[in-house]
């Protein structure tokens, strides 16, 4: 017989205990929306005045004009202007600029006589993945530079133009793939906060004993343990999604009973997993390591800041387990493609399925591991 | 003087001692040590990576001909694209939404005639946007295939394709652009900041919480012995993660190590002497496991993440965030390992952020001086 008020009681008592002390009520409060703000502003791989630097050994017009170019764009800015080659290793060396632009000295020259213009770029390749971004932005301005060149001189146009057309996201803005995935984060890192001490504190007190004697049966535990962070995490998910909608501007396009489905399960699973780690830990100590060691390999193996299909076929398999994983296919796929239910019963059913699991495993380990 | 030096060093050996046996009686600690590093490298190194291959395409091409046979080829050869053939646009928008696909190539029905007509033929490429990096990361690689098509087409025409503006690419320390090269010392620098703050977050707020703080105020022991003594055997712990890290990022994921090795074992050496302050620091105001857990695990994992430079760009942050990256430990140490692994000895570089991590290093002791005291009172 699982009684309600049995339930209840314990909630309340959870909950108390967690919100009693005025610093771990701050740490609920105070440092998601914090870290919300900061994380939503800071993670971007959009290039925003990347430093760069320019070699012109040619003075020219067309010169001119392309360096121009590079200038007006949002993603550069002139930091130097350099006269010999010997200054390019330095700059690159310490960090000041991210990329020199080398225009040889008949660039104007060739182009004029409708020879190619040979420009060099060289790139601080130190982080790979802002060279590459930065490279994209070059060739951007490169091929926006010939096409008008070459309209202007009458040139044959190329024969094929390609027409890029980025679906969801028509500006190619990283900040409305991050920020989504920031709602999970979080959320993950609440309810773990909440729930991974919560047995291992009354172990290592000692009232763990005393609770297992009560009439209180461990699927209530169970229950009664679990209300507290869901609901934590429910209050702090939907925070997080109003700044996300009305702070950072992310498009909601899909139904918002989607969504909640979603984070419900998703909890669910998070909860699960926080208690079983509990109920294993027998020190606090060994809890906090348990929600460390679960959680960055969860947020780092989840697609929110490198995407899963370019990880090796075995670490794609480990992503299976990882609850996160669905959320954030959940909540991209409901912020800004307008998936709907039927669309993402795939991520649904998976981290029900964890949830179960995990809350089953963290049951039993209630019972058998004494110490 | 000397009786009290003398007795000073007595008392430090002893704390040590102390703390050494709980080390080695409670194995969790060498666990976070010596595992957590190996286990996570070994994750993440093989698991983060920005380099996309093979990304599904579809390919809708209305009016095959061999000129359109010839566009597709281009990207059949590419070993970053694998393409798959829809008979219609409608078909492969539906894949797109279902995630089949990252994109599609649609050639039109006009796609042979258009191409000798002067504004050329145009092709539609639509690509999922929702992860805007990896989007933009395709469009370049499709625009590479448009490229290397023009070529070797104005070539089959016996001509020479003459762009007015044609770019070398130059990318120094990592011209085959591998960001697993970038990423493993950057994922070195998180590792770290994580366990030299979980070695050491819980330690003084055990002793609070078990009531043997108290015991240890009554003997003669300072309070500057006590922080020491708890200090110097998780810094040797610390250090041997470290080099078991740096081991594994040379030999196992083969990323050069350009600087010099006692550069880079000196400047870790102040890291983590940096990351364990961190920690105390933590457990010394929490003076309760729970707080203190929930702490580390907030101030640690994430910032060193998203606010390190490790993946994002700190420069194409907005100013405020930015002026906020400077009181990230794993900021500075980021950039000493990507310039030392990949760039060599760039004295400017090492010097600056090595500066920057002191004196945090010593910011963190004088406020844990302040704050741990010998007194009952929180």
């Amino acid at each position: 017989m699982i009684t309600l008020s049995n339930i209840l009681a314990l909630a309340i008592k959870e909950l108390l205990a967690l919100l009693r002390d005025p610093r771990s009520r701050f740490v609920l409060v105070g440092p998601p929306i914090a870290q919300l703000l900061v994380f939503g502003f800071a993670a971007t791989y959009d290039l925003n005045q990347a430093p760069m630097a320019v070699y012109d050994e040619d003075g020219g017009g067309p010169a001119r004009e392309l360096i121009a170019r590079f200038e007006g764009s949002r993603n550069f800015h002139l930091v130097r202007s350099i006269d010999h080659e010997g200054q390019i290793s330095p700059l690159i060396d310490n960090r000041e600029a991210l990329l020199v632009l080398h225009l040889g000295p008949r660039f104007s020259a060739d182009l004029q006589r409708g020879k190619s213009g040979q420009a060099q770029v060289i790139l601080d390749g130190r982080n790979s993945n802002t060279a590459m971004i930065a490279l994209n932005y070059v060739r951007t301005i490169l091929m926006d530079f010939n096409r008008d060149w070459a309209t202007r001189r009458g040139q044959a146009e190329l024969p094929v133009q390609l027409k890029i057309h980025p679906w969801y996201n028509a500006n190619l803005e990283s900040r409305w793939f991050i920020v989504p995935g920031i709602v999970g984060l979080l959320t993950l890192v609440v309810t773990l906060i909440v729930t991974a001490l919560s047995v291992a504190r009354e172990r290592e007190a000692g009232t763990f004993d005393q609770l297992l004697v009560t009439p209180l049966r461990p699927v209530e535990i169970l229950i009664g343990k679990s209300l507290p962070g869901i609901l934590v995490g429910l209050l702090q998910g939907s925070l997080i999604i109003l700044i996300a909608v009305h702070g950072f501007g992310i498009p909601l396009r899909g139904p918002v009973g989607a969504l909640y489905l979603g984070m419900a399960l998703f909890l669910l699973s998070a909860v699960g997993v926080g208690l079983m780690i509990s109920s294993l830990a027998v020190t606090q100590q060994q809890g906090l390591l348990g929600a460390f060691l679960f959680l960055v390999p969860a947020v780092i193996l989840s697609g929110f800041a490198t995407p899963i299909d370019n990880m090796p076929p075995a670490v794609q398999l480990i992503t299976y387990l990882d609850p996160l994983r669905y959320f954030l296919i959940v909540l991209r796929g409901v912020f800004l493609e307008g998936d709907s239910y039927a669309l993402l019963f795939d991520q649904y059913w998976p981290m029900a399925l964890i949830g179960l699991t995990s809350l089953a495993a963290a049951g039993w380990l209630f019972r058998h591991r004494m110490y | 003087m000397s009786p009290a030096r003398g007795g000073a060093a007595v008392r430090l050996r002893g704390m040590v001692r102390k703390e050494s046996l709980q080390i080695l009686r409670d194995p969790s600690s060498i666990a976070i040590a010596f595992v957590m590093p190996v286990v996570l490298l070994l994750l993440f190194g093989y698991g983060v990576s920005l380099d996309a291959k093979h990304v599904p395409l579809a390919f809708v091409i209305e009016q095959p001909d061999a000129a359109s046979a010839s566009f597709a080829a281009a990207f059949h050869q590419s070993e970053y694209f694998s393409p798959r053939r829809f008979g219609s646009i409608q078909e492969a928008e539906q894949a797109l939404a279902e995630h089949m696909v990252d994109g599609i190539v649609w050639l039109r029905s006009d796609f042979g005639r258009r191409l000798f007509t002067s504004g050329g033929a145009p092709v539609g490429v639509i690509l999922n946007g929702v992860d805007a990096n990896q989007a933009r990361i395709t469009a370049g690689y499709v625009q590479g295939a448009w490229q290397s098509w023009l070529q070797s087409y104005a070539a089959a025409q016996g001509q020479e394709l003459r762009l007015p503006v044609s770019a070398e690419q130059r990318v120094w320390f990592n011209p085959a652009l591998r960001s697993r090269n970038f990423l493993v010392p950057g994922l070195v620098a998180v590792i770290m900041t994580l366990i030299g703050a979980l070695l050491t977050a819980l330690v003084v707020a055990r002793e609070w919480e078990r009531g043997t703080m108290e015991a240890l105020m009554v003997t003669p022991i300072r309070i500057r012995e006590i922080l020491l003594g708890k200090l110097l055997p998780y810094f040797v712990l610390g250090m041997g993660g470290m080099l078991l890290s740096v081991a594994m990022a040379i030999w196992q994921f083969e990323v050069p190590l350009r600087g010099s090795f006692w550069l880079l074992l000196a400047s870790s050496a102040i890291f983590m002497l940096v990351a364990l302050a961190m920690g105390l620091l933590i457990s010394t105001v929490a003076r309760n496991q729970f707080v203190a857990g929930q702490i580390a695990i907030l101030i640690t994992f994430l910032p060193a993440f998203i606010l390190s430079g490790f993946i994002f760009d700190i420069g194409s942050m907005p100013g405020p965030i930015q002026v906020i990256t400077h009181v990230v430990p794993a900021r500075y140490f980021v950039a000493i390992l990507q310039t030392l692994f990949l760039a060599g000895d760039v004295w400017p570089v090492v010097l600056a952020n090595a500066a920057a991590l002191l004196l945090m290093m010593l910011i963190f002791f004088m406020i844990l001086r302040r704050k741990a005291r010998k007194d009952l009172e929180p």
